[in-house]
């Protein structure tokens, strides 16, 4: 069956009347999960969540349960959220933020109790002024409902959200910068070790930080149970995963999904998935796991979305989006426009990931151009291989943050799979694709 | 009027005391600086300096990091096309390039009549409705030319003023709980009233809610 019968989890009031109100989520279980959770010990809302198994939703997949149960043992102890979301062709959280505030709210108390923090940030991308507004009045609701605030639902457990908004930087998603950030500062992301949150996070407390969707699904898992959970999926790769849609499908957009049991194949070509390739245009290859994994061609459609099935064939399910490319597109115009993001991005402190990117983006602009010579591939492989040495895949890491080594995947991949069509540029002294030249004017960086 | 003004500052008092340490509440304060002005002025920024006992330098330069902070004065609307990859895919330029010309500007500009700034944007996290356009952050999906022209005919009447406010403006929702001031202890009497004014209505009817991008197909399971 392409699409299963997993209940939808994180995402099912959205689109309803009024979805962000705290009337509508009363409605249906809102704040049911908490009240459960209040009434266990910390303890064994842990083992709900380490049965349940959750990978973190925010990209790098890591189990949730076991990051609590690294945290730091002192006081106070912070819970932040990361609701930056930033990543390209990535719309998840700024979906659920906006669609299901409370749920959020609901799960980052959850979590807070659990992991015994009585301060949590919510952080949220500052270029979502509606999610920001929605959120803010779900919260003065939530200190009104007596879920937030002092001694919550009567019970001994004290706590304060704060809605913190960002500024516009994409490095402020990755966790050390959102902590910097939150302490307003620039948003430099800190060198781990020793600054990994659980141990020194936020003003050099143990902090937690956690994607908006990993603990979106805390309320449905308090009343289901890590079993309930765990029972969807297979292996690592357990529950449901909203899986954000992008490029050239019939039916770009967010799709919940039991992740581990649907292919690519369902994805793109299901009637009520993707809905196949727009024009029914060929399948060029697919962006598996957001815009800084190696790109994987259409020979693999029938693996699953799985993170164990997608790291199999050499890329990562990372945050979940997916851009399938059709056969008018021009790869190189798209390995331009991914390196020429993370340059614009680059906070700067390591030069493989300033001056790369740079490099990276000019080579490449000079090909589509037609103005590249046949010394240009290498001198591309050169330099990703100076961002990440061996540009193999899981990157090797010489900068302070993956983002630097981010840029190589779409470059190498590109190089791999379609030399020639790096070739045909040069040899041909222009683009063979429609529209064949770059915007007429580009913002500099 | 470059420092903050006595309504603002109470904001900025209220957000400073959210935050175990004060430095914290410098970009929300920025924000509202931001919202004040439409940009962010040299006297602002040195009265928030003053109010977190940093010095204007540190707040220029932390300020200068982010993208959203603006040093000049930028249009009535900030018009940002996202030409991202989702959005590049699905024909983004010929929208920047179309926008470029019905507006006669190069991206990073304004117009003369101090209404629209362009600009060239990253991922705006609507890339089920590629390509988009956001107006001082309030978002609009599958934008086509002729969908822009008419975009652009609205603002210039006013017609979208109740869903997108003037440059600068981040949340018309006010934090009305659980403020310091009304809790018992230091600095607090326990009897602020909460600061309701009226509540901007959430819903969007012209603009595009990122909740657009579920799609039906989705709900096949059961809840
Ligand atoms: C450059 C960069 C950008 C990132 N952006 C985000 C983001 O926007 N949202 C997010 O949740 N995680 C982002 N991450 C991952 C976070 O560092 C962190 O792993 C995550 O928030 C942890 O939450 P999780 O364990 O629940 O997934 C980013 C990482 C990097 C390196
Ligand atoms: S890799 Fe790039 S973004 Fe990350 S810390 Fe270094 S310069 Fe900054
Ligand atoms: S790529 Fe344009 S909104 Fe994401």
């Amino acid at each position: 069956m392409p699409v299963t019968d997993a209940p939808t989890i994180v995402s099912r009031r959205l689109g309803r009347r009024h979805s962000w109100t705290l009337e509508s989520y009363l409605a249906d279980d809102g704040y049911l999960g908490l009240r459960k959770a209040i009434g266990m010990t910390p303890e064994q809302i842990h083992e709900h969540v380490n049965t349940a198994n959750i990978l973190g939703r925010g990209g790098a997949g890591f189990e949730a349960g076991r990051k609590w149960g690294m945290l730091r043992q002192a006081q106070p102890v912070y819970l932040t959220i990361n609701g930056d979301e930033s990543e390209p062709a990535t719309f998840k959280d700024h979906a659920l933020i906006e669609g299901d505030p409370h749920q959020l709210i609901e799960g980052a108390l959850i979590c807070a109790y659990a992991i015994g923090a009585d301060q949590v940030f919510l952080y949220v991308r500052g270029e979502f002024p509606l999610a920001i507004e929605r959120l803010q009045a779900a919260l003065n609701e939530a200190y009104a409902y007596g879920a937030v605030g002092e001694r919550i639902f009567g019970s001994d457990y004290s706590v304060d959200v704060v809605v913190h908004p960002g500024a516009g930087a994409y490095i402020c998603g990755e966790e050390t910068a959102l902590l910097e950030s939150l302490e307003g500062k620039r948003g430099y992301p800190r060198i781990k070790p020793p600054f990994f949150p659980a141990a020194i996070g936020l003003y050099g407390a143990p902090t937690i930080v956690n994607n908006v969707e990993t603990v979106s699904n805390l309320p449905w898992l308090m009343l289901h149970g890590g079993e309930a959970f765990a029972a969807l999926g297979e292996g690592r790769s357990k529950g449901t995963k909203l899986i954000a849609l992008a490029g050239h499908v019939k039916r770009p957009g967010n799709y919940e999904l039991e992740w581990a049991k649907v292919t690519f194949r369902d994805l793109v070509y299901d009637p009520v998935l993707g809905g196949g390739i727009r024009d029914d245009n060929d399948l060029k290859v697919i962006i598996p796991g957001g815009v800084s994994s190696p790109w994987v061609s259409p020979e693999h459609l029938d693996v699953t979305l799985s993170n164990e099935a997608i790291a199999g064939i050499g890329s990562m399910a990372g945050s979940g989006s997916i851009i399938p490319m059709d056969h008018t597109t021009c790869t190189v115009r798209a390995a331009w426009r991914i390196v020429r993001f993370f340059h614009r991005e680059s906070c700067g402190q390591c030069t493989p990931c300033r001056e790369g990117g740079g490099w990276l983006e000019k080579i490449l602009e000079r090909i589509e151009a037609g103005q590249g010579r046949e010394a240009d591939l290498d001198l591309l492989m050169d330099v990703c291989d100076n961002i990440s040495p061996g540009v193999a895949w899981p990157p090797a890491q010489t900068t302070i943050c993956v983002l630097g080594p981010s840029m190589p995947p779409s470059v190498a991949a590109g190089l791999r799979m379609f030399r020639d069509e790096y070739l045909a540029h040069i040899r041909d002294g222009r683009c063979p694709f429609p529209p064949d030249r770059l915007p007429r004017r580009l913002a500099r960086v | 009027m470059p420092r903050l003004n006595p309504e603002n500052l109470q904001r900025a008092r209220d957000l400073i005391a959210l935050y175990p340490e004060s430095r914290s509440a410098l970009i929300p304060i920025l924000h509202v600086l931001q919202e004040q002005d439409g940009y962010l002025t040299e006297d602002g920024m040195s009265h928030v300096a003053e109010m977190l006992d940093l010095s204007a330098a540190e707040v220029r330069g932390t300020a200068s990091f982010y993208d959203m902070f603006h040093f000049e004065p930028v249009g009535k609307y900030l018009v940002a096309v996202c030409t991202n990859i989702a959005c590049m895919l699905q024909g983004a330029y010929r929208l920047l390039e179309h926008a470029e010309e019905r507006l006669s500007l190069a991206p990073g500009h304004t117009t003369s009549d101090g209404l629209f700034t362009l600009e060239d944007a990253e991922c705006l996290a609507l890339c089920g409705n590629a390509p988009c356009v956001t107006v001082n952050w309030r978002f609009f999906g599958d934008v086509d030319p002729e969908g822009f022209d008419a975009l652009i005919e609205d603002l210039r009447a006013g017609r979208l003023d109740d869903e997108v406010p003037p440059h600068g403006t981040l949340s018309r929702v006010r934090r009305n709980v659980g403020l310091p001031a009304q809790l018992a202890g230091p600095g607090g009497d326990g009897k602020r009233p909460a600061e309701t004014g009226p509540q901007p209505d959430l819903s969007t009817r012209r603009t595009t809610s990122a909740v657009s991008s579920m799609n039906a197909g989705h709900l096949r399971g059961h809840p």
